[in-house]
């Protein structure tokens, strides 16, 4: 596959790795974290651990936007679910995402909830048409990079002039996010997590550009680096992080030259910006509430909102008390910190919102890692 | 008025048109001509033309191996095979994967009402055809019928004997540090070409399901090198499954290369769109092979002689672990977990 | 989820869709999120949707660092 096999090349990765082992400066220790899912995904499934230097440490941070979703907005989609005739269309990843009591989105389906899984926000849009007798909503979530497919899929029912679409959206914001790790009241109770610098996610940079991070490294002084998708990338962009934590440097740089600009995909912004506007706080698991972090449909498109259209009564659901995802997600805690790792919270049967999906970094960890921990 | 009826004539079940009804199960005539028109005709041996609730047979010399096998799978028609040749290999395989010669089969039917005789038709014919060439034939067999909107057109569970030549000791838990890993050819290929058919995954492939019979492999891997420590067929759940089910039995861990994987450019790309990982993906005319180190590359050719092991490969080996992990060298260069397969995140596919 | 992969545009179709091959395998996704994309061009695709022309100067670049040899810390 061009553009892909090129960039997971075993020759290459060893030249890399040279190159890091030679320049990381052995009297100093450089903690790195990784933000996008899809990163925490390739350094595990690539075992880029085993390539880095051990004063290299790579931390896993809260890029999964399954992870982060509020156990109670898994529980309004089980209750648009479980409304007779609805159609509940959501991405594969959402099925087994727990709620409350066990639940699940694929609990419910298994009890008669019409719930049914789409690759693409479009899927849902045909559904909708193709049952014009019964409510479909989708259940939207994910980071800038899936809210601009869904910002199509509203603007084309639109145009169709469905009456029975719907979304419920919960698309969240990854400057938001970073900023909450760097700065939030849990700080105090948590701990500071010791960071030196960020990967910037890839696809979510394809969407915004670079420039929204130029803010990051000016105000906390900590160099950004995006990189892309395959684990090539993701270990030039470990040595340019090393190498400006060397120089002394804290800027934002791109790897990801060739998908990524410093205003991003400006035709998809505007069609974001069109259909949705900011919330002025939205609960993220284990981070709590985070101002500004999320996105709301518009008033003006508010037939398409499933929030308007049905009533959803905010649910609050607390995570278990043993459960360290909040630790987790702020890289102060490892997965193998946490109690229940690996023995009450499996992937089979998870309790935490880090174990749910294979991009949570508990789940990456125990799907590829384990042997690590054990050898 | 002239008599035109003739005497004894009865109606022929109309396979172009008709449904499956609940008479077709209750053992009454509907179901007796089912059985006959459609079933009979198209298994027909010495067995079914007694017309009896059981096959007899003389007993085999030698050990015995029984096994059973249900399949679901949808959907019921797939590039490269159908739910009927599916149910006749997949159920020969587990018998051949003790390296035993599969002697009969017995085949039982839940058809829900409703379902279209032609598709039914088409099915059992598939099986027939499935028997006939791998020369096990189906001796006995049931149907029942379930309500409409309780089964998913038809499930089908077979059921297999054989016979384990002398000398053969095939099982799960002879896997010992410094055996070699095997498998008979391209990886992926049938949960691929299924998923390829699901609803709302629609992507456009030539890949073809791998289903056949693999006794004939086993016969002449046996043949080359009897002392096989483990033979297996990576259905449901893929190598990776099939690989740590045996770590857990031998008490053993393995390590996997992946550059030395044979999986097809299709397939690689197939599972990149979908998040898939190709060593979970199910086959259906695959078998993984475990034997001493010194025999591995005289099983290698045997395999490679053989039409469906042309693209066998060894792909790792057998290691000491006293956490019984199959881990993989990625072709990165680093390592990483092969872990069984988490929930269910393929489509009824075998 | 945050599954993107480069794929070749072979074909555009109506309605703004476009046909992709990826090794053999074929799909058709929207280009509602693009602009000026041509049969021949490299897309980065993301649940149904392009997101982004892939430029292959940089990649080439991006290849060619790879390749390089560091410097001393």
């Amino acid at each position: 596959m061009k553009y892909v096999d090129e960039f997971r090349d075993g020759a290459l990765a060893r030249n890399i790795a040279a190159n890091i082992a030679r320049e990381a400066d052995p009297r100093r220790v450089y903690r790195l974290m990784e933000f996008c899912g899809g990163h925490t995904h390739a350094i595990s499934r690539y075992g880029i651990a085993d390539l880095l230097p051990d004063n290299v440490r790579m931390i896993h941070g809260p890029g999964c936007p399954v992870c982060v979703l509020p156990a109670g907005r898994v529980e309004n989609g089980i209750q648009l679910a479980q409304m007779p005739g609805l159609i509940l269309c959501c991405y594969g990843d959402m099925l087994r995402v727990p709620a409350a009591g066990g639940m699940s989105l694929l609990k419910a389906k298994a009890c008669g909830a019409d719930v049914r899984m789409v690759y693409s926000s479009a899927d849902a849009v045909k559904i909708a048409q193709e049952n014009p007798q019964r409510q479909v909503v989708f259940f939207a979530i994910g980071f800038e990079t899936t809210t601009p497919p869904t910002a199509v899929a509203i603007l084309q029912a639109q145009a169709l002039g469905l009456t029975n679409f719907s979304v419920f959206c919960n698309h969240v914001l990854t400057p938001s996010a970073i900023a909450h790790i760097l700065q939030s009241p849990e700080v105090r109770r948590l701990g500071l997590v010791a960071l030196d610098g960020f990967i910037g996610p890839a696809h979510v940079s394809i969407v915004i550009g670079s420039r929204p991070y130029e803010y990051f490294a000016e105000e906390f002084q900590k160099p950004v680096v995006i990189a892309g998708f395959e684990p090539l990338d993701v270990m030039q962009a470990i040595l340019m992080l090393v190498r400006q934590l060397n120089e002394g440097r804290a800027e934002v740089e791109n790897e990801f030259s060739r998908a990524v600009t410093r205003d991003g995909n400006v035709k998809a912004q505007l069609l974001v910006a069109e259909v949705f506007e900011l919330r002025r706080v939205f609960e993220w698991r284990g981070l709590g509430l985070v101002p500004y972090s999320a996105l709301r449909i518009k008033a003006q498109y508010a037939e398409f909102d499933a929030e308007s259209r049905f009533r959803i009564p905010a649910v609050s659901i607390a995570d278990n008390k043993a459960c360290e995802c909040g630790a987790i997600l702020r890289g102060v805690k490892r997965p193998q910190d946490c109690k229940l790792f690996g023995t009450v919270c499996t992937p089979d049967n998870p309790v935490g919102s880090c174990m749910v999906s294979s991009e949570g970094a508990c789940a990456a960890h125990y799907c590829y890692g384990r042997l690590r921990e054990a050898a | 008025m002239k008599n035109t009826i003739k005497p004894g004539y009865t109606r022929p079940l109309d396979f172009k048109h008709g449904r499956v009804d609940m008479t077709h199960g209750s053992g009454g005539r509907a179901m007796a001509q089912l059985i006959d028109e459609l079933f009979v005709a198209a298994f027909d041996n010495e067995f079914l033309r007694q017309m009896n609730d059981q096959a007899r047979f003389p007993a085999p010399q030698g050990r015995m191996v029984m096994s059973t096998d249900s399949h679901v799978v949808s959907p019921l028609f797939f590039p490269g095979g159908d739910i009927g040749c599916l149910s006749v290999h997949g159920t020969i395989n587990d018998v051949a994967m003790s390296g035993a010669r599969p002697l009969y089969l017995a085949a039982g039917f839940i058809l829900e009402e409703g379902f279209p005789l032609t598709d039914l038709k088409r099915i059992v014919e598939s099986m027939a055809q499935a028997a006939r060439e791998a020369g096990v034939p189906i001796v006995t067999g049931d149907t029942k019928v379930v309500e409409q909107g309780k089964g998913d057109g038809v499930f089908i569970t077979t059921t297999g004997i054989g016979v384990v030549p002398e000398g053969v000791n095939i099982s799960g838990e002879r896997a010992r540090p410094g055996d070699r890993i095997l498998v008979s050819g391209m990886l992926g290929d049938h949960g691929v070409a299924v998923m390829s058919l699901r609803e709302n995954l629609t992507f456009h492939t030539s890949i073809q399901s791998d289903t056949a019979a693999l006794h004939g492999l086993v016969a002449a891997m046996v043949a080359a090198v009897p002392d096989i420590h483990v033979l297996r067929d990576p259905t449901r759940g893929g190598l990776a499954a099939t690989l740590n089910e045996i770590a857990r039995q031998s008490a053993a861990g393995m390590m996997l290369h992946e550059d030395q994987l044979p999986i097809r450019g299709q397939v690689r790309a197939a599972c990149e769109f979908l998040g898939l990982d190709p060593l979970y993906v199910a086959n259906e005319g695959k078998l993984a092979a475990i034997c001493a180190p010194q025999d591995a590359e005289r099983l290698l050719q045997a395999m490679r002689t053989h039409p469906l092991g042309r693209d066998a490969a060894i792909v790792g080996e057998v290691i000491e672990d006293p956490h019984h992990f199959v881990q993989m060298q990625t072709t990165f260069g680093g390592r990483r977990m092969v872990d069984w397969l988490t929930g269910e995140q393929l489509p009824r596919i075998c | 989820m945050c599954l993107a992969i480069p794929a070749l545009v072979t074909e555009l179709l109506p309605d703004g869709m476009a046909r992709i091959d990826l090794d053999g395998v074929r799909k058709e996704i929207s280009l509602a999120l693009v602009e000026d994309v041509a049969p021949g061009d490299y897309v980065i695709v993301h649940v149904g949707f392009a997101l982004q022309k892939l430029d292959p100067e940089e990649a080439a670049q991006t290849l060619a660092l790879f390749a390089e040899m560091g410097g001393q810390a």
